[in-house]
């Protein structure tokens, strides 16, 4: 049998890889299709793997699927760009609206333990009011959820993830101590933080997922820069080599390269299982529970393609909410040319932050964003030369010869919830014969007037340090949130405060669909602080007898 | 133009800590593909060489990094980016019509096949194709734009540079793991990185770059 994780399953017959292992295997329980487990969870991202390791340390019977493979980082991942996009979704969608999103490998990712294993480990909280974005600041809608119990959630997944981060953050109600030291700037932090302190502003060494000290069977980061083409080196603190190893030792399965295709919900409206794609064939495993964790674009679409005719709009979609407000983040980036070698391809991309735009309200438009030091890897760069600025020939050979000197600043910009953004589904279907998702994207006034004002203050900020020939990148979006909003009334959420479907109790979506706003930063923490709270959740309505 | 790298092989850390196993099979399996078709027809593999050519031109000193190759390596194993534009047909079929249309609009406009005519009209074609204003039939559905930045440019741009002459080009340290690196702030180099030309001094430049491994 092939030991291609991409062709054959690795994790079956009762074992899983050993993450820290070449070659290496760890027991996992295994249950069968036709007893019903009491969670089976679509997806093994941040929202997925995580709230499997809840689930199965509160003692819950727990299978969690993976459309994608099972990696053993240390001898799978080589350091190549082309490589290595086999961490991506790159199965087929479309995209359409006045600004198409760019899907595939800045946003989605195939592969136990989801984007994370791609991400490039940046873990901020939301700024306290964004929960309540519509009632305190004008915009969007509420969250259901208390910022003060989520700053707690925030703190324990920063302790579960060993978040390295600065001794002081800057902004924001005081938060503990993270739990590792922040990592050594690069230069094109430093860059960063030079502009900042010109223009007045703060700057900070950015709180991220990668180790400043060892842990366990993983060693500290080595700085070499292939993050967002996964860490060879597994000081990543990735789903993959810490929720999923916890949860399979609390007795959770996880189940690779099994596509789900659609819930199965009975006459009563209630869901008793999952019909997946793995080895083959078409099968089905029955569960109490389903918990659907795919992302903010293969949630939306499961649930579209699981409808029945009790429920010919989609499952969970009495709101007709499901697919719509998705909200991408805009990531524009200014870039330009420095008299010193920058080589920005050393250590993590993003090794710098501020977040002055995220609480500073003296602004012409809704939102905020954060800006980050960058370092993209060669074909990346010379992409971007191309695509943005629409270089090719000898003029993009001779820009490409000052990689070394550029430096950059990039954005994660909120951008507003609109129900004309949107995932539907297709008339082509996928390779498992499955509709695909059709990705519906523009931008609003708002989001223009946000990037706007980001390019001409970091502009700013890189001429503050004789930073030359500086040019703008205005096309760029990342992450996927909404299509399954959560919220305190049925008829304008899909989900409530625990991540339950309002119209099928048994069914439950745990992932970036859910948050009703996006904020200026990125995503991964929340949804893990939002995974553990939904655990706690069960735990707690189990106990109730309400599950 | 002057090399600004004179001497840096990336390949000369093959086998150093910076290259673990799997990146050596993966560059080694791409060093070994040979320059021809396996899904393209002979006329189309032509016709991207040429196309290639005007992309990412290359410097006539070298060995030339095989873009055709690698784009038919590409479309043999049927590897898309993960979306299309509404309209773009999926990545062989998109190919393989943008090429049609191409030569189409070169015999309308000049009478001849893309590949016969002087670079000056290769150029100005392929201007016209990013900026969308290329619109014979043989498009189909297809924007010109889109192809060109989605499709042809993309995947002719990540084709050369997932290869190690155009690592050495621009001074990027290339593979690194398990060893990342060390040296971290502006003009710092670790020994394992390319040394840039500094002060017109190439033999200095020359003579470090001799020693990266």
């Amino acid at each position: 049998m092939s030991d291609d994780p991409l062709l054959s399953p690795r994790a079956k017959a009762g074992r899983a890889p050993d993450v820290f292992a070449p070659g290496g295997w760890i027991p996992m329980h295994a249950y069968r299709e036709d007893e019903a487990v009491d969670f089976v969870i679509v997806g093994t991202g941040a929202g997925g793997g995580t709230l499997a390791c809840k689930l199965a340390e509160a003692g819950f019977s727990v299978v969690a699927m993976d459309a994608g493979p099972y990696f053993r980082p240390l001898e799978d991942f080589a350091s190549d760009e082309s490589e290595q996009t086999k961490l991506y979704w790159t199965d087929d969608r479309i995209v359409d609206g006045e600004n198409p999103l760019q899907m595939g490998s800045n946003n989605s990712g195939k592969a136990v333990g989801g984007s994370t294993v791609h991400f490039a480990m940046v873990s901020l909280r939301f700024r306290p009011e964004w929960f309540r974005s519509r009632t305190l600041l004008g915009y969007g809608a509420d969250w259901p959820l208390d910022w003060r119990e989520m700053w707690r959630y925030y703190a324990k997944v920063e302790q579960a993830l060993k978040i390295a981060g600065p001794v002081t953050y800057p902004w924001g109600p005081p938060r503990p101590r993270y739990p590792y030291r922040a990592h050594e700037m690069n230069a094109a932090a430093l860059a960063l933080a030079r502009g900042c302190e010109a223009m007045g502003i703060g700057w900070t060494e950015t709180p991220l997922a990668t180790l400043s000290a060892p842990r366990g069977r993983a060693h500290p980061c080595v700085y070499r820069g292939f993050c967002t083409t996964g860490c060879s080196t597994n000081a990543k603190q990735s789903a993959l080599v810490t929720w999923i190893p916890r949860a399979i030792a609390a007795g959770a399965e996880i189940r690779d390269l099994a596509m789900v295709g659609r819930v199965e919900v009975n006459d009563a409206g209630r869901a008793t299982g999952v019909h997946y794609h793995r080895e083959g064939g078409w099968r089905f495993q029955k569960a109490r529970n389903v918990v659907v964790a795919g992302y903010a674009i293969e949630t939306p679409r499961l649930l579209l393609n699981s409808a029945t005719s009790r429920f010919p709009d989609g499952l969970a979609n009495s709101s007709g909410l499901v697919g719509k407000n998705l909200m991408a983040q805009s990531n524009q980036a200014v870039w330009g040319i420095s008299k010193d070698e920058i080589r920005s391809y050393k250590g993590p991309p993003s090794l710098a932050i501020t977040e002055h735009w995220n609480y500073d309200d003296n602004k012409d438009f809704f939102g905020g964003y954060s800006y980050m030091s960058q370092g993209p890897l060669p074909q990346l760069w010379a992409n971007t030369q191309m695509s943005a600025r629409g270089l090719w020939g000898d003029s993009l050979m001779a820009e490409m010869e000052r990689y070394n000197h550029v430096v950059g600043l990039k954005i994660v910009g909120e951008m507003l919830p609109q129900e004309s953004n949107r995932v539907t589904l297709a008339d082509a279907k996928d390779q498992y014969g499955l509709p695909i998702a059709r990705i519906t994207y523009s931008w609003s006034e708002n989001d223009r007037a946000l990037i706007d004002h980001s390019l001409r203050f970091m502009a700013r900020a890189l001429e503050a340090i004789d930073a030359r020939e500086i040019w703008t990148q205005d096309d760029d979006t990342c992450h996927l949130n909404g299509t399954a909003r959560m919220g305190g009334d049925p008829r304008t959420s899909v989900v409530d405060a625990d991540c339950r479907s309002w119209d099928i109790r048994n069914l439950w979506i745990c992932d970036g669909s859910v948050f009703p706003t996006v904020g200026g930063v990125n995503p991964s923490l929340t949804i893990q602080a939002i995974a553990c709270r939904t655990g706690d959740r069960i735990k707690a309505l189990a106990a109730l007898g309400d599950l | 133009m002057p090399d600004r790298f004179p001497g840096y092989d990336v390949l000369s850390k093959r086998w150093t800590p910076s290259w673990n196993q799997k990146t050596r099979e993966v560059i080694n399996r791409r060093l070994a593909l040979t320059n021809e078709p396996r899904y393209l027809t002979a006329e189309e593999f032509a016709l991207v060489t040429v196309i290639a050519a005007r992309i990412v031109p290359q410097p006539g000193h070298r060995p030339p990094v095989p873009v055709a190759a690698l784009i038919d390596h590409q479309l043999d194993r049927d590897q898309g980016d993960g979306y299309r534009h509404a309209g773009m047909p999926p990545l062989q079929e998109a190919w393989r019509q943008g090429l049609r249309a191409l030569n189409a609009e070169a015999q309308a406009a000049h009478e001849a096949p893309f590949d016969q005519l002087r670079t000056a009209d290769q150029d100005a074609l392929l201007t016209q194709m990013q900026e969308g204003k290329l619109k014979d039939a043989a498009w189909g559905g297809m924007s010109s734009a889109t192809f060109f930045k989605q499709r042809l440019a993309h995947d002719i741009v990540h084709a050369y540079y997932a290869h190690p002459t155009a690592w050495n080009e621009i001074g990027w340290g290339g593979p690194a793991s398990p060893r990342g690196y060390v040296r971290m702030d502006a003009n710092e180099r670790d020994p394992w990185e390319a040394a840039e030309v500094k002060d017109g001094d190439v033999e200095a430049a020359r003579r470090k770059n001799r020693h990266v491994g």
